[in-house]
């Protein structure tokens, strides 16, 4: 079965807009407000969250890269993963206001391992969570702050998010079971 | 990875990666919790038959910042002076449960016969068998020119241009041949130096070019230098006649230290010998980045017990 698209390159940028004004709604103003994008999608998401948030709010917008490979629980059911560099804002996250940013939220673990790589760098004042898509089929209690797009979804099926940065366009798409 | 038993047949792009993985690793040492759980529930065993002060500490730091326990044994004290066999000493450890070995032994192929004889199911990382190899020494230098060469942009490189001149005693050096094969993998050109005696039947089979002559090699103003050390516990017959001869035609000391390059970078594998291959001035020099290598071999360490001990096909090809 094809890939069928379910978020049009205006969804995408309409679900980062409205993300970014409920991060600054909900953190009342930008002050101490980071961004931290889990490789390799999540970091281009962040990115841009972060350059809606200075064009709304001067300053803000601070944004890093926190790759979770290491903190993985299922290191030993897949090949050998990679780890993408970890880059923290110069400030540092203590005392902040983090924002994980990932594209899609599903069985929870990558952020279970956020979470845990999180506390070996510091100890923010809150941890957010901001995903574009959330497909549902939680393994763990956890739960986005900020949500894109609620996609029910068989666990059999496949979804796919494309960014202009890698991809040369974004789009969300849905793909069934062969 | 499987294994990680030499730097011979290493592809590049394989290389490269190990190094990138090492950068990472690196940058954990800088947090407020320098330490990783990735091999939390792993067992990695120190199989050290040959006397050795910074691979085992280094590798023992390294599974330690991952989580992972180690068992440390050394030949000394332990039943192989009753005779025990690496295979009957091998399966003893394996019994007791372990993932991976780290094996140093003063036989040339120790590692190579652990992995491939079926003995034990562990991963196996040669660290230094007898004048053989030495994987994650070259893997560390390799970093640690890298490092010093291209700074924080070094991830993704390779050393494509960087001309590095090994001096000393290269016959009995699993230093030098770790280092001939993967920075030649990785684009450097290997220059070799030292008395015709130490240099070994065959050399001119090797990816390198080869000369006598130090000072000349000094001339041709090299991007990096490692002395190596000379092994008089391996050496069993003469090979020069002084020890004073050695310094004075093959020794960094202080009046070379003066002709090199003011951007040569000094390296030497440790341990040194102080007045011997290398000069205090020389060894305590600002471009000198021997405790770099000590500190990076850390990382590289690291890098590759992650490597070996993920993943899910163990029968992934081996390195």
């Amino acid at each position: 079965m094809p890939a069928r698209v379910v978020l049009q390159q205006a969804d995408v940028q309409r679900a980062l807009t409205r993300i970014s004004h409920e991060i600054l709604e909900s953190n009342r103003g930008a002050s101490d407000l980071v961004l931290l994008g889990i490789p390799t999608r999540g970091v281009l998401l962040a990115e841009r969250i972060a350059a809606q948030l200075a064009a709304l709010e001067p300053g803000a917008g601070v944004v890093g890269a926190l790759d979770v490979t290491m903190y993985r629980d299922d290191l030993d059911r897949h090949p050998t993963r990679t780890p993408s560099p970890t880059r923290l804002p110069a400030g540092g996250i203590d005392g902040k206001t983090v924002v994980l940013v990932d594209d899609v939220l599903y069985s929870g673990r990558t952020i279970r391992a956020a979470l845990d790589a999180i506390g070996d760098l510091g100890r923010p004042r809150a941890v957010r969570l901001a995903v574009l898509v959330d497909r549902g089929h939680r393994e763990l209690p956890i739960r986005a702050d900020f949500v894109g797009k609620n996609l029910p979804t068989a666990a059999a099926e496949r979804i796919f998010v494309r960014l202009t940065e890698i991809d040369g366009e974004d789009a969300v798409a849905i793909e069934g079971a062969a | 990875m499987r294994h990680l038993l030499t730097t011979v047949g290493l592809e590049h792009d394989q290389a490269v990666s190990i190094l990138d993985v090492a950068e990472d690793m690196a940058d954990v040492a800088t947090r407020a919790v320098p330490k990783l759980p990735t091999l939390r529930g792993r067992t990695v065993a120190n199989l050290f038959f040959e006397d050795s002060t910074r691979t085992r500490l280094s590798f023992e730091a390294a599974a330690k910042r991952l989580s992972a326990d180690v068992i440390t044994f050394s030949a000394k004290g332990s039943s192989v002076s009753k005779g025990e066999s690496l295979k009957d000493t091998a399966q003893t450890i394996a019994a007791m449960g372990i993932d991976a070995v780290v094996l140093r032994h003063a036989a040339s192929g120790a590692a190579e016969v652990l992995a491939g004889s079926g003995w034990i199911d562990a991963a196996v990382v040669n660290a230094g068998d007898g004048t053989h190899q030495h994987p994650t020494q070259g893997l560390l230098d390799a970093y640690t020119l890298r490092k010093t060469l291209h700074g924080d942009g070094s991830r993704g490189r390779d050393l494509d241009g960087v001309r590095v001149t090994i001096v000393g005693d290269i016959l009995h050096s699993r230093v030098a041949r770790s280092n001939v094969w993967l920075l030649t993998t990785l684009g450097a050109q290997v220059h070799l130096v030292g008395p015709r005696t130490l240099l070994p039947t065959g050399v001119d089979t090797w990816p390198v070019t080869t000369g006598t002559d130090l000072d000349a090699a000094i001339a041709e103003r090299p991007d990096a230098i490692m002395m190596l050390r000379v092994q008089q516990e391996r050496m069993h017959a003469a090979f020069f006649p002084h020890e004073r001869e050695y310094t004075s035609a093959w020794g960094l000391d202080d009046a070379r230290l003066e002709r090199l390059a003011t951007d040569t970078i000094v390296m030497h594998p440790g341990p040194m010998n102080r007045g011997l291959e290398i000069s205090a001035r020389a060894a305590d020099s600002p471009r000198s980045v021997i405790l770099d290598q000590v500190t990076n071999g850390v990382s590289i360490r690291m890098a590759v017990l992650y490597l070996v001990l993920s993943g899910s096909d163990p029968r992934e090809v081996a390195a």
